[in-house]
């Protein structure tokens, strides 16, 4: 799903984020990234997402090599990652069904279409029957959840989640990660960057490692036995 | 994600991407509508310039047209007179103008015979006693030739007077078209400046719609970040904006076309009254129906470009981070 081959990111100004980097997420895995702050985990995820570029070495998203996809692709490749981010990124003017039918609206599907995914990714969260509340109205954890309904409504095949649970208690955090397990046993591939170790160590995944820039662990090709 | 079409295209079958193009379309279209109408305020101070701005160009039309028809009504005044060479005969004489009603650039053909031209020169100059000492009479006699409102234009009947003096009879030909000339010199300056003027205008239309449309991407940038983030194309992003563009242009249009006419009907009174003291009862001409149509599409075009140099320039250097 997701291959570095030697990846390194200096950005403007010759700060070093990534220093060759390798490391393989396979179709249907699901794996943390983990790392102090400003060890590169954001600029890995942005690589990703193709909201930067990298510097050296090759990115493979789902077969494509990043550095062949022209500026005018790169939303379709979006299209098939989920985003979840620690600060949601949610539109607060809009109401929880909007927010969450963005990326049906963007893809061009009808309305009652719509209704329907948007319904059923709500129900999968626990949010169902909110659909009308503003994101301003919910717990930090409901809009959480609302960023995960929105990551997940166009049934993207990989999901990737930046400090899912940041800023939840552990309770919270727990059932978090317990939905993206069951979006992971669905075949999903999911990609969790984390810095809460007492998290990770409560499941049995993958763990990639960074730190400053450089892959210390968990790069291996092995992949760990789903639960 | 498996293959390379995949990232090209939507997941949808062609012919609901076609029906939801056009949906989408509308839509936005109405979204932008009922954007703008959220904020009535600002959206009706940007219109209220924007129709200002365009009813300077409109107004300069307007007053071109308005000349353009009197300077018409004069142009039919054109005629030419020709001096007949010497003694000739009647029948010749006759034999000429015959010749001459046939061209196609003349309307209409008058004669003036030698004793005619001395009968009157008699009466309007008072030598009349004078002039029974003479032995014979000095005056010529003249044609005088209506040109055809195609060759009234001090060009084409010049053309005519040329083709005119070749003629065998004809001693020389006049036409008194100086006037005529700084008359149309003068509208032509004014026509000019009515582009220069109207061009900068229109510059200041798109220019202010660029600026508003600036705004509103700012206003939206966090919005703009997260459709760039669920993998929304810059079409799909910039399609409302643009509409907010057009709109603006549609409805300054409009307030433009009502300014205009609103001015039109306020001078016509003055102005008929003074155009009555000259004997005229010319009426100013305000802006039509059609023109209304035209007007309207020419300010949503502008509303369109002023909107697309601004989205092309800035929804690019939004970027999520």
């Amino acid at each position: 799903m997701i291959r570095f081959e030697q990846v390194s990111k200096i950005y403007p100004g010759g700060q070093k984020a990534l220093t060759e980097v390798n490391f393989h997420l396979r179709k249907g895995e699901m794996a943390f990234l983990t790392g102090h702050s400003g060890a590169g985990k954001s600029t890995l995820l942005k690589l990703i997402t193709v909201i930067e570029r990298a510097s050296a070495g090759r990115v493979f998203i789902g077969g494509h090599d990043i550095a062949n996809i022209k500026r005018g692709h790169v939303p379709y490749l979006r299209r098939d990652i989920g985003m979840i981010f620690q600060n949601h990124h949610l539109l607060m003017d809009r109401s929880v069904f909007d927010n969450v039918a963005l990326p049906l609206v963007i893809e061009g599907f009808t309305l009652g279409e719509i209704r329907k995914r948007v319904a059923a990714a709500l129900d999968m969260v626990g949010l169902y029957g909110k659909e009308r509340h503003n994101p301003i109205m919910l717990s930090g954890g409901e809009q959480q959840r609302v960023g995960i309904a929105r990551a997940i409504v166009n049934k993207p095949a990989l999901l990737l989640a930046d400090e899912p649970t940041g800023n939840l208690d552990p309770k919270l955090s727990m059932d978090i990660l317990r939905l993206f397990e069951t979006f992971n046993d669905a075949g999903t591939s999911v990609l969790i960057a984390t810095h809460d170790l007492g998290l990770i160590a409560r499941m049995k995944y993958r763990t990639l490692t960074l730190r400053q820039g450089r892959m210390i662990g968990g790069e291996s090709d092995v992949a760990m036995p789903v639960n | 994600m498996t293959n390379s079409a995949s990232l090209t295209r939507s997941k949808l079958p062609i012919s609901g991407r076609i029906v939801m193009f056009f949906i989408r379309h509308v839509q936005h279209a109405m979204a932008s509508l009922g954007e703008l109408w959220r904020s009535p305020v600002s959206s009706i101070m940007t219109m209220a310039v924007l129709g200002v701005s365009l009813s300077l160009p409109a107004a300069l039309q307007v007053m071109v047209k308005n000349a353009e028809t009197i300077t018409q009504s004069w142009d039919s005044a054109a005629q030419i007179s020709l001096f007949i060479d010497g003694p000739r005969s009647d029948k010749s004489i006759q034999s000429l103008i015959a010749r001459i009603k046939v061209y196609p650039e003349i309307d209409d053909v008058r004669f003036i015979s030698k004793d005619d031209a001395l009968a009157e020169f008699r009466k309007l100059s008072g030598f009349g006693d004078a002039l029974d000492y003479l032995d014979e009479n000095p005056l010529p006699a003249v044609v005088t030739v209506f040109p055809t409102e195609r060759y009234s234009t001090p060009q084409g009947a010049r053309e005519l007077l040329a083709k005119l003096e070749h003629e065998p009879e004809v001693s020389f030909g006049r036409l008194d078209i100086e006037w005529l000339e700084r008359l149309q010199a003068l509208v032509h300056v004014l026509e000019r400046t009515v582009i220069a003027i109207g061009a900068l205008l229109v510059l200041a239309v798109v220019l202010i719609i660029g600026n508003t449309i600036r705004l509103a991407i700012m206003n939206r940038r966090s919005e703009i970040e997260v459709m760039k983030l669920v993998g929304a194309t810059e079409a799909f992003i910039q399609r409302p904006f643009l509409y907010t563009g057009i709109w603006y242009g549609v409805v300054g249009g409009i307030l433009a076309w009502l300014i205009i006419n609103i001015l039109v009907w306020y001078l016509d009174g003055a102005l008929s009254h003074l155009l009555g003291l000259y004997g005229s009862n010319l009426h100013m001409k305000g802006l039509s129906l059609g023109e209304l149509i035209d007007m309207v599409l020419i300010a949503s075009f502008l509303g369109w470009i002023g909107s697309y140099i601004s989205v092309r320039h800035h929804l690019r250097a939004i970027e999520p981070s």
